[in-house]
């Protein structure tokens, strides 16, 4: 007889709600972003204590993802809810989901004020250079030049500004303690955004103060591209732009 | 024991006596010792205070800290409750139990920081999108600042539903001798909706999008048989010599007491003249004023603003008689002689 070893190379985390169906388009990074939070919150034992917060765009349904207490924000306002939150219920673990847009255009003040104060959340941002669930528009992070529904011949100065570099800005605020920028483009990159999700919810845990994970990821319908290719210019275009890597990190215990 | 306190603290006072976990404010004149004096007794107490970077972040900041079932509230002023009114939205249609404090200024933009009542529509109707109600709390003299500050907390919790306490620049900077006693409702219990944690239970989620079109109609209908369950149980106005009265004097707010001495006069000299004075300007007292219009001849509305109480009022009374506006723009007080020459003048009309 020949003995059978199981050897389990996946498992969906506990965090994730049983039978949730994930809405997300063909490729769509939010997934990915949505599975490691989980992950992350399995190891570390969070999920009965963790109050999440969604914002608006396609971040909005991540309680129906999660498996946790879970509020939703008005659009740009995850942070002054995420704030609310952990000063009325210090022991909670309190974390928000946010697009670029809503963390870096509609809410920046909310944002960089939480950060300001040093509140002791886990903000996490989806930077994917445009609005995607109103149709692929032009937000904050779009780079000089991308073609999107607001900009039509490309983002220019005159029209649109210039892009925000969100970890960058946010690492120069006092509160931090910790800013970085990871991406999801590849196998190694997903690993490091995980360690980096982990590193931002281990310094809430340990009362430091601002924590911010900014995360490149693809929107593969509104860039018009297949999903290997919206990887691509993660890699050839966004990495120039927005470089991945630290930006602050507070000495820890 | 009586103490001499200015409005806002009196305010302030009271709502740490309801058992406020958390305040976030910005300031604006008329109502900024509000914030002041929670920026200093709340900390000492050890509960939530933040000086908010807006309004707009202060209100969702309120919107946060009572998804967990806390008591919260934030304090403002009329241009800046503007700003509160998308919040506001959210919070009456995720049933949240906030306390909003808002200490008219006269309009509109940014007007003066005269002592106006010109905010009648934007706390009662609102500004914030799709049908939901706010109940509103209109106090009269610094004493009902306080107990209606008691107020809004226990039926914000009991209904879980936003509360305006709606009081204006003269309440607010008045100092007049009050009783700030204990909060004299019990306590509601949020066990089983508030945000905590998902320990030994489902995960819950507190949220106003709607993507299926039968939840949404579900959704509203649940906050309209809550609304009826208001408007049926929580209706609060006070009547002053009505009984037989011919003309009735309908007015809210800080007016109430220059309307009063003018009808203590009118009476001296003989005049058939009450007040109806609603304290809850929603849920309003229709169905009271609709009793009076069959008893009385006519109706005389008296705000501090162009007249905004004034269609509902109309609206109550159904063209059954005639309803008379008196009122004046950017926080003019009406002085007492005024009120009684156009008393004179509709009674004799």
């Amino acid at each position: 007889m020949i003995e059978v070893k199981e050897n389990k190379v996946f498992e969906i985390p506990k965090s994730i709600k049983k039978g949730a169906k994930f809405p997300f388009c063909p490729g769509c990074d939010h997934g990915v972003a949505i599975k490691l939070i989980a992950e992350v919150m399995d190891e570390l034992g969070l999920r009965e204590k963790t109050i999440g917060v969604s914002s608006i765009g396609c971040s909005v349904m991540l309680y129906d993802f999660l498996d946790i207490d879970c509020v939703e924000a008005p659009h740009g306002r995850a942070l002054a809810v995420a704030t609310g939150v952990k000063r009325a219920k210090p022991d909670n673990f309190v974390l928000t989901y946010q697009g670029d847009g809503d963390f870096a255009s509609i809410g920046l003040a909310e944002s960089m004020h939480a950060a300001l104060r040093g509140e002791k959340i886990t903000a996490i941002c989806i930077n994917n250079t445009t609005y995607g669930m109103t149709g692929g528009q032009g937000g904050p992070t779009t780079v000089m030049g991308q073609v999107t529904t607001t900009s039509p011949t490309g983002r220019n100065k005159e029209y649109h500004g210039y892009p925000i570099k969100i970890a960058e800005q946010i690492a120069l605020c006092d509160g931090t303690v910790y800013a970085t920028r990871c991406s999801l483009d590849s196998i190694p990159n997903i690993r490091k955004t995980k360690q980096a999700i982990k590193k931002a919810f281990e310094i809430q845990l340990e009362g430091l103060g601002f924590a911010f994970v900014e995360i490149l990821a693809t929107c593969p319908t509104n860039w018009r591209m297949s999903p290997q290719k919206a990887h691509q210019r993660v890699r050839d275009e966004l990495f120039q732009i927005y470089p991945l890597g630290e930006f602050k990190l507070v000495n820890s215990k | 024991m009586k103490q001499l306190i200015k409005g806002n603290y009196a305010i302030a006072q009271a709502a740490v006596n309801a058992g406020c976990d958390c305040y976030f404010g910005y300031p604006i004149t008329p109502q900024s010792e509000i914030g002041e004096y929670m920026s200093k007794k709340m900390p000492e107490l050890k509960r939530g205070y933040v000086s908010a970077e807006s309004e707009l972040a202060a209100i969702n900041m309120v919107l946060g800290a009572c998804s967990t079932g806390v008591k919260a509230m934030t304090s403002s002023s009329s241009c800046a409750v503007a700003l509160m009114q998308e919040a506001l939205s959210y919070i009456a249609s995720d049933e949240l139990p906030a306390v909003l404090i808002s200490v008219m200024r006269a309009g509109p933009g940014l007007g003066y920081i005269y002592p106006s009542q010109a905010d009648y529509n934007q706390a009662t109707i609102g500004g914030g999108n799709g049908d939901y109600k706010i109940i509103t709390l209109a106090p009269s003299t610094v004493q009902e600042c306080v107990d209606l500050t008691y107020k809004a907390f226990f039926l914000a919790h009991k209904y879980r539903n936003p509360v305006i306490l709606l009081a204006d620049g003269l309440l607010g900077q008045m100092m007049a001798p009050v009783e700030i006693g204990k909060y004299p409702y019990p306590e509601i219990s949020n066990k089983d909706w508030a945000l905590e944690g998902a320990k030994n239970r489902q995960s819950r989620a507190i949220f106003s999008l709607e993507p299926l079109e039968e939840n949404l109609i579900k959704r509203i209908d649940k906050l309209f048989k809550k609304y009826k369950k208001i408007e049926e149980n929580e209706v609060e106005f006070e009547e002053y010599q009505t009984q037989d009265a011919e003309l009735i004097v309908v007015c809210f707010g800080s007016i109430t007491r220059n309307v009063k001495s003018a009808v203590k006069e009118c009476r001296k000299q003989g005049k058939k003249v009450g007040i109806l004075r609603p304290i809850t300007l929603w849920p309003f007292p229709s169905k009271k004023i609709e009793e009076l219009a069959n008893k009385t001849k006519k109706f005389l509305v008296v705000e501090m603003n162009m007249g905004q109480m004034l269609k509902d009022v109309k609206l109550a009374v159904n063209g059954q008689v005639r309803v008379e506006f008196q009122g004046k723009s950017a926080g003019q007080l009406i002085g007492v002689e005024e009120i009684v020459s156009k008393i004179e003048r509709l009674i004799n009309d």
